[in-house]
């Protein structure tokens, strides 16, 4: 579903502050693999994820969706295979636009774009059907400017949008380190549920090793920027956090410190 | 008095299609474009030129049309493509216009007196020139915000209004922002061109200098606008932006009759415009220093 083939990503090349991302990275999911990635600041997760959806070109290595080869694609053609999600709430959605509008956005990714009417009447009937799975009760403010929903519902509802069309991976970028611990709860299993239900393949990026750990058929930590670790499925039910500190350690010596927020957060 | 009110009505009618192009790159793509300095001009110049050529005033409007989305154009690919900051690319697509309206004009103004414009038709009809610039300008400020509430409703124009609200969401809805923001630089200088258009033919010439300072009027009839006449639904901003642009020359033409010296004009204007872009700063320090803060000291 997958492939990403011996990715590098350097930062600044040939400067002082010259820093090497991706070192060589490969990795391949399977379809409806569900993917923890887990690392320190740097070590390279985001940097994947942003390889992956498109944000910037890699400096070696390439990336295949489905056996095509998206490496060179730009961020809004690559979005025809990607649901994705982000870390800041504020960065899924248009705060300006309804409800309806957003998600009809959404419901047009990957196809084209013309002088048809923006939304439609079975459109509307469609998104509160979805809506009313959120739970939120946002079907009864379709209209509602997505500016006012507060941080969880917006982050819920990017989900829904990221979903409404099956896509072929679904990227979560740190989706719930912006909320409160309780928010944050509620839209990690209102994702469970979405990739369950649909069988998403997915690539999760977290700072949380419970959250890696509860979540996911598989579990990749990251350093420095290349894996680590990877464990998937018995092994990786049977997880605890003081095996993943020392399979990172194994992996990695202990001259390298775990950052207290993997652990505590 | 009632003269002077008319005229008001009959130059806010004309500006107001420039007002929405405003509109549209100033709050809908969150753009401050300066081409349209430039442009009004353009528009100005081309349609004074064809109708100096002996050409119908229809023609000339029409082609200050294209004229517009063109400069809206180099703008959107200076900003887009080369990654020139949107300001500087405005700044830079105005100056070069200004070459190219002398070129289009060949000289610094044109003179329209006695030669037919889109005016003549209604004035056959027997409306003085006043009126008939009320009645054409207000019929094409309608079939402007009739097709734009149309054209932002649709597919693309959703796509242009949520590149202004969030160009990240966007790429990842796979809109490809480069082509929205062109798109809606076109057609806001588009509608500016218009207005340079009707503008020449009804003051009767076309002078180099007549888009010095345009973008504060459109500022300020936008700001306005919003301010008196609220911003609920999207039609209903479209309208506001016509009420705006008539109001602010009411305001300007109320000053003058005042005894303000014609010569303080664009100080008068820029001054509102500060006062209006900063109100809510200003509400703030009031805010803050009258009341008592919650929990207070």
């Amino acid at each position: 579903m997958l492939r990403v083939q011996n990715l590098t990503k350097v930062f600044n090349h040939n400067t002082v502050n010259e820093r090497v991302a991706l070192d060589n990275v490969s990795l391949t999911l399977d379809a409806g693999d569900f993917v923890t990635v887990i690392g320190g600041n740097g070590a390279g997760k985001s940097t994947l994820l942003n390889c992956v959806a498109g944000l910037y070109p890699p400096d070696a290595g390439s990336i295949f969706i489905d056996d095509a080869n998206v490496t060179r694609l730009p961020e809004y053609k690559r979005a025809a295979y990607l649901g994705r999600v982000f870390q800041d709430p504020m960065m899924g959605t248009a705060a300006d636009m309804n409800i309806e509008e957003n998600l009809a956005l959404a419901y047009r990714r990957g196809r084209p774009r013309g002088l048809r009417w923006g939304i439609t009447a079975p459109e509307r009937v469609l998104y509160r059907q979805m809506l009313e799975t959120l739970d939120l009760g946002l079907e009864t403010r379709m209209q509602s400017k997505v500016g006012l929903l507060s941080g969880g519902q917006r982050q819920a509802l990017t989900l829904l949008m990221a979903t409404l069309h099956k896509p072929r991976l679904l990227l979560l970028d740190e989706h719930t380190a912006a909320l409160d611990p309780k928010t944050a709860k509620k839209v990690l299993e209102l994702s469970d549920r979405f990739i369950q239900d649909g069988n998403l393949t997915t690539m999760m990026v977290t700072h949380n090793m419970r959250d890696a750990i509860r979540h996911g058929n598989r579990l990749i930590m990251m350093s420095g920027g290349s894996i680590a670790v990877d464990v998937s499925g018995e092994e990786k039910a049977r997880l605890t956090v003081e095996d993943l500190l020392k399979m990172f350690e194994q992996a990695r010596g202990t001259e390298e410190e775990i950052p207290d927020r993997m652990i505590l957060g | 008095m009632e003269q002077i009110l008319l005229g008001a009505l009959s130059l806010g009618l004309l500006w107001s299609v420039m007002t929405i192009g405003v509109y549209i790159t100033f709050r809908i793509l969150s753009i401050a474009d300066m081409t349209v300095e430039g442009t009004i001009t353009l528009g100005a110049a081309v349609t004074a030129r064809v109708i100096s050529l002996g050409a119908s005033p229809w023609l000339g409007l029409a082609l200050s049309i294209l004229a517009g989305m063109l400069a809206g154009l180099i703008t959107g690919l200076l900003h887009t493509k080369l990654g020139i900051p949107a300001l500087l690319s405005g700044i830079l697509t105005m100056i070069a216009l200004f070459s190219i309206n002398l070129r289009v004009m060949t000289k610094a103004n044109i003179s329209l007196l006695r030669m037919d414009t889109v005016y003549t038709p209604l004035m056959s009809l027997g409306l003085n020139k006043t009126w008939a610039v009320i009645a054409l300008g207000a019929m094409c400020a309608a079939l402007v915000i009739g097709l734009l509430y149309w054209f932002f409703g649709t597919e693309v124009g959703s796509a242009i209004r949520a590149t202004g609200a969030n160009p990240n969401m966007v790429r990842a809805q796979g809109i490809h922002t480069d082509t929205t923001l062109i798109l809606g630089l076109m057609i806001s200088n588009a509608l500016v061109g218009i207005s340079g258009s009707l503008i020449a033919q009804s003051q009767n010439y076309a002078d180099l200098q007549m888009g010095t300072g345009s973008i504060v009027i459109g500022l300020a009839s936008m700001i306005i606008g919003e301010v008196l006449f609220g911003k609920r639904n999207f039609f209903l901003r479209f309208l506001s932006m016509v009420l705006g642009a008539i109001t602010y020359r009411i305001i300007i033409a109320l000053v003058l009759k005042m005894g303000m010296p014609s010569d303080d004009l664009k100080l008068f204007t820029a001054i509102t415009v500060v006062f209006a872009l900063s109100l809510p700063k200003i509400k703030g320090l009031i805010n803050g220093r009258l009341r008592p803060r919650k929990g207070g000291m």
